[in-house]
């Protein structure tokens, strides 16, 4: 049962990963974007019914770590620089929400 | 041409990266190792997509940038995964039946008696 569960995955991702790169007509760093997507789709399951408050809190640091990915190579494709800029405030607003939500899931305030 | 390949080669690895830590996150039993493979797995893998992006641009603004970013990952979020790490823990989230030992939790309770018992005998 497990084995088969393993290749039912195996076989989605890789019909996914076939449609993306071979089917799909776009550039090579929009794909990789795609990719970087999915994933971030991946992780918002893990929001949505993460079993324990800390398992919402992780998904969502992680989340905004793709999203820093996302932007880098969006910046790369359109030869921005300013891509970067929205990438780094994205990074520090995600470190200092990390942080927020692990001090309330201590139970302690925000002032302490 | 070279650093084109070079480059690219590391994005293709990042995002490899990214993408395995994501499966972590989805698969794994338990929130402390849904951490450490995700937190892993995805700072290694945007810091080396990073790294891609710096040889390709080069030392220009962009690529500047790219570094600070770089630095920024690597500097925070070891941080924020110790300490969303450590307050599940002390919130009560328990382990996965499989897990062998709870050496932080042995931890706590050997430093709980020694300051109940300091506190007792003077």
């Amino acid at each position: 049962m497990r084995v088969v569960r393993w290749l039912v995955g195996a076989a989605v991702i890789g019909v996914l990963a076939y449609l993306n790169f071979f089917v799909f007509r776009a550039p090579l760093l929009v794909k990789l974007v795609n990719v970087i997507l999915f994933s971030a789709l991946l992780v918002l399951y893990r929001v949505v019914r993460g079993p324990s408050p800390a398992d919402r809190v992780i998904a969502v640091d992680i989340l905004g770590i793709l999203v820093i990915g996302v932007l880098v190579l969006l910046g790369l494709h359109y030869d921005q620089g300013f891509f970067m800029d929205v990438a780094l405030i994205w990074a520090l607003l995600s470190f200092v929400a990390s942080l927020a939500f692990a001090k309330i899931l201590e139970g302690r305030r925000l002032d302490d | 041409m070279i650093r084109h390949s070079i480059g690219m080669a590391f994005i293709w690895v990042g995002i490899a990266f990214d993408f395995l830590g994501v499966l972590g996150l989805l698969r794994l039993p338990d929130v402390y190792n849904r951490l450490q493979a995700a937190t892993k797995c995805v700072t290694f893998g945007s810091a080396g997509l990073l790294f891609g992006v710096f040889v390709l641009k080069g030392f220009t603004s962009f690529g500047f940038k790219v570094l600070l970013g770089i630095a920024f990952i690597f500097l925070t979020s070891p941080i924020a995964a110790h300490a969303i790490a450590r307050a599940s823990h002390r919130s009560r989230i328990p382990l996965c039946p499989e897990s062998v030992a709870d050496l932080y939790e042995a931890d706590h309770e050997l430093r709980e008696e020694g300051a109940h018992a300091s506190g007792q005998n003077p």
